[in-house]
């Protein structure tokens, strides 16, 4: 059988144009705010300077955003680790596979009405995606594990013996390492949470936005700003232990809503279609299709346009922001500030920056595409400028210096990684856009977050089981184009953690 | 020695990765031999030898089996001990496994302690094996096979890493422990010490097949040429 002939990069690129060409012509691209500038001004005024009026409150919204991601980063890893045990069993691969495709946001709206607005939903927003990650991570860790080891155990090693003393103790080093990588996602996750009411920096953050309350608005993006950047110093293994008994005090100490005998049966009786509760099989048709037709196929045209352009501005941002962080393209003081911007880029949740921008330029596509492109392609960057930086000592030593490097030496070594990121970053731009919707665009998110707000929790369930769809479909068409390009990118997982939220 | 053959190949072919390495292979070990296989790299020794392991875990009843493989196959993230340990793993429960990977009883560490100083590890035990040079490396794996004990062993390279003058000594110890041995060996000198027979390989072939008695060094050289 002959091997499908190689898919040349050239033809990628013309296609991803294609769509974002057809995206543009589709997009709603209209500055709705008449004085952007106005609004800016004021935000800049409220950077320049903040008003941390209420330390106590900063404080305690601080403390809990930290409290949210330890708790639900090991309490996903803890879960994660368990199943990752059975991840060659399809059923649990499944289960994986659908609870990591709903993102941390949804997940809170769904538990909204089940454990309501106390910390237990918040918690559980984040392990519960996180968990199918790390069972999915875990899992290809201890597989990858150095098979030499557990070959020289004897034969007849009971199976358990043989994880405990080989595997897991080969692999620990690298769970222990992506654990710490997820906190900091688990740090962006639980800001973001604030935006469903959830008592974060990031509700503080809305709040004083919606206020027009900006210098405290300010203060709250520096205090997230002072808890992100410097994680890998505070954040460690030795001190985890310490941290999550704080988390657990913590959390146990706040409020919890009463919510009711039978919380759990009443959503999951309304989860079922309407026209299937009252018996009205032959109504179930009309439902679907008015269901589909109406917000779905709307809704995932209208996330894949944002995601396709959002995509074009990141792999843009990508390619022309890496040179910055490479010393022998912009000098020691440029690539200091380089790094600067892209890791400001990277650290902001790309809904926390939507919402920022959302305040500037007013409701349309603008601040999503903004905001994601922002955020992946500095992700993106981040990771193309460490591995040019890595290329310059190998390079002839007459290579050039500056653009001229970035251009001719260090882009066509690295084009290969960039569309292998592209591609990664892909699947999660589209979960991204359709979560971006809560904002006001009419991505899928907006659909399922009308449709929780009137009570109507089969069509959010529906909503999201498409939503889920569409991701594992960019997913499939990601792998597809990434094999025939032949991308194999060797242990880039490994090297770069942050692909793997790709998973 | 008069005893039933511990296994015997009738006119195999074997092979790695797919290629055939021995074709047509006729060959049998006695019980309590010692039999080392010498060649070039590239001339079956490890297919073979790993063709001896499967075919003795194929045996009914099975013979109690350690090994060395070329590559020792350690967790560096455990001690040394831990490492020695791993040879008993079948003889216990998971339970119990995990009880002396968390905290070893120091009726284990008692039993693994002789095993570490014939090796020359004594103290050693409580070492990462991360730590270890290449050479303590080795010696934990060989630690581990005269800890497990058994009815044979088998061996790849055992002590490729340890500075030759000791290399004599950890290969008395081995035999003192193990009735029956089948060692791939580089050093002709080692293989008349320590073998009761030996078999020299070259391209996939048996070239050579004889008891120790009577052979010389320079013989077992000419394996070694172009």
């Amino acid at each position: 059988m002959a091997r499908p002939r190689r898919l040349s990069a050239a033809r990628v690129l013309a296609g991803f144009g294609l769509a974002t060409l057809a995206a543009l012509a589709l997009a709603d691209l209209d500055l709705a705010r008449p004085d952007p500038w106005l609004t800016l001004q004021r935000i800049g005024a409220g950077l320049l300077a903040p008003e941390f009026g209420d330390p106590a409150a900063l404080g305690y919204a601080a403390a809990l955003t930290v409290a949210f991601a330890v708790c639900g980063v090991f309490a996903g890893a803890t879960a994660g680790f368990a199943l990752s045990l059975a991840y060659g069993f399809a059923p649990v691969r499944w289960l994986c596979i659908l609870i990591r495709s709903i993102h941390e946001l949804f997940w809170a709206l769904l538990l909204l009405g089940i454990t309501g607005l106390g910390p237990l939903t918040g918690v559980l927003a984040i392990a519960l995606p996180y968990a199918g990650i790390f069972a999915k991570v875990f899992a290809e860790y201890l597989a990858e594990a150095d098979p030499a080891a557990t070959r020289a155990l004897p034969r007849r090693t009971p199976p358990l013996s043989r994880l405990l003393w080989s595997r897991l103790p080969l692999a620990l080093p690298e769970l222990g390492a992506y654990t710490l990588y997820r906190l900091e996602c688990g740090l962006r996750s639980s800001a973001v949470l604030g935006f469903v009411g959830l008592p974060t920096l990031g509700y503080l953050l809305e709040t004083d936005f919606r206020q027009a309350q900006y210098g405290a608005a300010a203060a709250a993006i520096l205090v997230y700003l002072a808890l992100i950047l410097p994680i890998r110093y505070w954040m460690r293994l030795r001190l985890a232990p310490f941290w999550l008994m704080a988390s657990l005090w913590l959390l146990a100490r706040h409020p919890a809503p009463p919510m009711g005998d039978g919380a759990l049966l009443r959503f999951l009786h309304d989860a079922v279609p309407a026209p299937i509760r009252v018996g009205d099989w032959a109504g179930l048709g009309p439902w679907l299709s008015r269901l589909l037709g109406d917000q779905a196929l709307p809704g995932i045209l209208s996330t894949l346009v944002l995601s396709q352009l959002a995509l074009a501005l990141a792999a843009l941002i990508a390619v022309t922001g890496f040179p910055l962080i490479v010393r022998r393209v912009t000098g020691r003081a440029g690539a200091l500030l380089g790094h600067l911007a892209l890791v400001l880029a990277r650290s902001i949740p790309d809904y926390m920056l939507a919402f920022v921008i959302l305040q500037i330029t007013g409701p349309s596509m603008i601040p999503a595409i903004l905001a994601l492109g922002l955020h992946n392609g500095a992700i993106i960057a981040h990771l193309m400028g460490r591995q040019g930086d890595a290329l310059t000592p190998r390079l002839r030593s007459d290579a050039p210096r500056g653009v001229r490097l970035a251009a001719w030496e260090l882009l066509p070594r690295l084009s290969g990684n960039f569309f292998a990121l592209c591609l990664y970053r892909w699947e999660i731009i589209v979960r991204d856009s359709a979560i971006l919707g809560l904002l006001g665009v009419a991505t899928l998110g907006f659909h399922i977050d009308a449709a929780m707000q009137e009570l109507r929790t089969d069509r959010a369930v529906l909503l999201l089981g498409v939503v889920a769809l569409l991701t594992l479909g960019i997913d499939a068409l990601s792998g597809w184009i990434r094999g025939r390009m032949r991308l194999s990118a060797p242990g880039m997982r490994k090297a770069e953690p942050e692909t793997a939220e790709a998973a | 020695m008069g005893t039933a053959p511990l296994l015997r190949f009738d006119q195999e072919t074997l092979s790695w990765d797919g290629t055939a390495v021995l074709e047509g292979l006729s060959f049998s070990v006695a019980r309590g031999e010692r039999l080392v296989l010498l060649g070039r790299s590239g001339s079956g020794k490890s297919t073979l030898l790993n063709a001896i392991r499967l075919k003795l875990e194929g045996a009914r009843p099975a013979p109690r089996l350690a090994l060395v493989p070329q590559d020792p196959g350690l967790v560096p993230q455990l001690s040394v001990f831990h490492n020695a340990w791993m040879g008993l793993l079948d003889d216990h429960s998971s339970a119990y496994g995990l009880r002396v990977l968390l905290r070893p009883p120091s009726r284990e560490r008692a039993r693994v302690a002789p095993m570490l100083e014939r090796v020359g590890l004594a103290g050693l035990d409580r070492r990462r094996v991360a730590s270890l040079s290449g050479g303590q490396k080795q010696r934990t794996a060989l630690a581990r096979a005269l800890l497990r004990g058994g009815d044979a062993l088998i061996a790849d390279e055992p002590v490729s890493a340890v500075d030759p003058r000791q290399s004599g000594d950890l290969l008395d110890a081995l035999a003192a422990r193990f009735p029956t041995m089948v060692l791939a060996l580089h050093d002709p000198a080692r293989a008349l010490a320590v073998g009761t027979r030996i078999v020299g390989l070259r391209a996939g072939r048996i070239v050579l097949d004889r008891p120790t008695a009577g052979l010389d060094a320079a013989e077992l050289h000419r394996l070694y040429e172009i």
